[in-house]
């Protein structure tokens, strides 16, 4: 009903391209307008529903947002001791954000994200430039790492489970 | 956070079921070791070494290389860093995001639209 009122379904394809040796680039489309997406970015109220999505089970313990230019945020996962925190270097209602990310001092990206409204759809366009090649390898590092703390979490439960 | 094939995470449970090979991976962990080492350190006959390193290596836990007559053994969980997967997660990650927030963006609207109603009145 309501897709046909607001013309061609969305294509909900998201779409990620290492887009240089140091820039990642993901896109997606959303139905409906800039200002309710760019909305859904800076109120942590609403960040909170989407950023820890539960199907890949994580949940945020706090988030904190002051979005403004040189303002800070910090968002902080359930069962991690894993925080993640930066500065708002432009905000552009309703159609830019650009925040960095220092958690990982300082190799970590600065992130673009703008919103680019056509027809009540919303293009988004998320890019995480790296301050080297070597930086965004270590990322997918970093990664590698996540996998091996899921192993000694497996590895823990087995033991608890062999004590019983 | 990471998706795994159902056989892989079966290997990597029967793998990580024993208390030597979790030891095997903990010190893997800290430096590459022989099979040799590793039986030495275990008080294991290199058979039974061989065995257990060849149940990490199927989880791809571990990988060997055998250089001259010696297999040397290390961490396989670096094999994951490699590009491609790290970019395959990526890409899951924010889909999973931006399925949520599709549902955010929807209610939104919603809203709006009650409201918008509710003034006109």
């Amino acid at each position: 009903m309501g897709a046909k009122r607001d013309g061609e379904p969305v294509n909900k394809r998201t779409t990620v391209e290492r887009k240089s040796e140091r820039e990642l680039v993901t896109k997606r489309t959303f139905n409906g307008p800039a200002r309710i997406v760019f909305e859904a970015w800076t109120k942590p109220e609403l960040f909170k529903r989407w950023w820890a999505p539960r199907s890949m089970g994580m949940s945020l313990r706090s988030c904190e947002m002051d979005v403004r230019v040189g303002g800070k945020y910090r968002l902080e996962f359930e069962g991690h001791a894993m925080a993640f925190f930066g500065t708002y270097l432009e905000v552009t209602p309703p159609s830019r954000l650009v925040w960095t990310n220092e958690e990982s001092g300082e190799s970590g990206p600065v992130t673009t994200v703008t919103f680019e409204e056509k027809g009540g759809k919303t293009l988004l366009v998320l890019s995480e430039l790296y301050p080297s090649k070597e930086a965004l390898d270590a990322a997918g590092t970093g990664a590698a790492d996540a996998m091996s703390e899921m192993f000694e979490q497996l590895d823990e439960l087995l033991v608890t489970l062999g004590a019983r | 956070m990471v998706h795994y094939t159902h056989a892989r995470l079966d290997a990597s449970f029967a793998a990580l079921s024993d208390v030597t090979r979790r030891g095997v991976l903990e010190q893997l962990g800290r430096a590459d070791a022989s099979v040799t080492d590793l039986a030495d350190k275990f008080h294991m006959t290199l058979t039974g070494m061989k065995k257990h390193v060849g149940v990490l290596e199927q989880a791809g836990l571990v990988v060997t290389e055998k250089i001259g007559r010696v297999r040397t053994c290390k961490l396989g969980l670096r094999g994951l860093a490699e590009v491609t997967e790290w970019i395959e997660r990526y890409h899951q990650l924010w889909d999973a995001r931006f399925d949520e927030l599709d549902k955010v963006v929807e209610e939104l609207k919603r809203k709006e639209k009650i409201d918008g109603r509710k003034k006109r009145r």
